[in-house]
């Protein structure tokens, strides 16, 4: 498969994830949708600074080839899913009681 | 870039007391699974050459399946980011009873 249809993939899967397994809905809520908004300039950026100084190079044809911020915008929906994926089990353990409280010596 | 990302997200800890790195348990059971899925999705883009680095520009380390050190910082480092995130706007709206995040009690 190509990174354009895995990064396709990834996005679907993070939002069933999310409201399936987890339950946690972060993607209806206002308070994940703010964080991706604080998030999202700063990807932006490192997605710049990783690909416009060729760190990481990526190949055709497993790109679409449309580039925002000089990478690949097939970065955009990765990094959609890896965010989506970590808030949504972060705040899935939060449900549970596991260290839920900011000032929570640890166990 | 990984210490762009430390700097510009770590100081939420310090001055919004996040306190997310106090609850390491937490922490490890969030990235360790997503991250696990992303680290497969990089060997197999590797395997298959979707995407390669610089060997000029990075330190050299390798982890069977030639992913560089730094790619594994970078699935530490951007969750923990994305979690001080969310709990710094937490540390802001959690009072909003109109703001729910998922784990009130």
């Amino acid at each position: 498969m190509s990174y354009t249809q895995l990064a396709l993939l990834a996005v679907p899967i993070a939002i069933l994830f999310d409201l399936f397994l987890t339950r946690r809905r972060m993607i209806l809520r206002r308070a994940f949708w703010t964080s991706y908004a604080i998030i999202l300039p700063f990807q932006l950026l490192t997605n710049w600074w990783l690909t416009s100084r060729e760190i990481v190079m990526y190949r055709h044809p497993f790109i679409i080839g449309f580039r925002i911020a000089s990478a690949p915008v097939e970065d955009l929906l990765f990094g959609f899913a890896l965010i989506l994926g970590v808030i949504s089990l972060w705040i899935y353990w939060g449900s549970r009681g596991v260290q839920q409280e900011r000032d929570q010596r640890p166990e | 870039m990984i210490t762009f990302t430390v700097v510009g997200s770590f100081w939420l800890e310090i001055f919004l007391k996040v306190g997310v790195l106090r609850r390491a348990r937490r922490v490890v059971l969030s990235i360790l699974p997503v991250a696990t899925i992303f680290i497969i999705w990089d060997l197999y883009a590797i395997s298959r050459g979707h995407w390669h680095f610089d060997s000029k520009q990075i330190i050299g380390l390798l982890t069977p399946g030639g992913i560089p050190f730094e790619e594994i910082l970078f699935f530490t480092v951007v969750p923990l980011a994305a979690i001080m995130t969310i709990e710094a706007v937490g540390v802001v709206k959690r009072k909003n009873p109109k703001w729910i995040f998922g784990d009130e009690k």
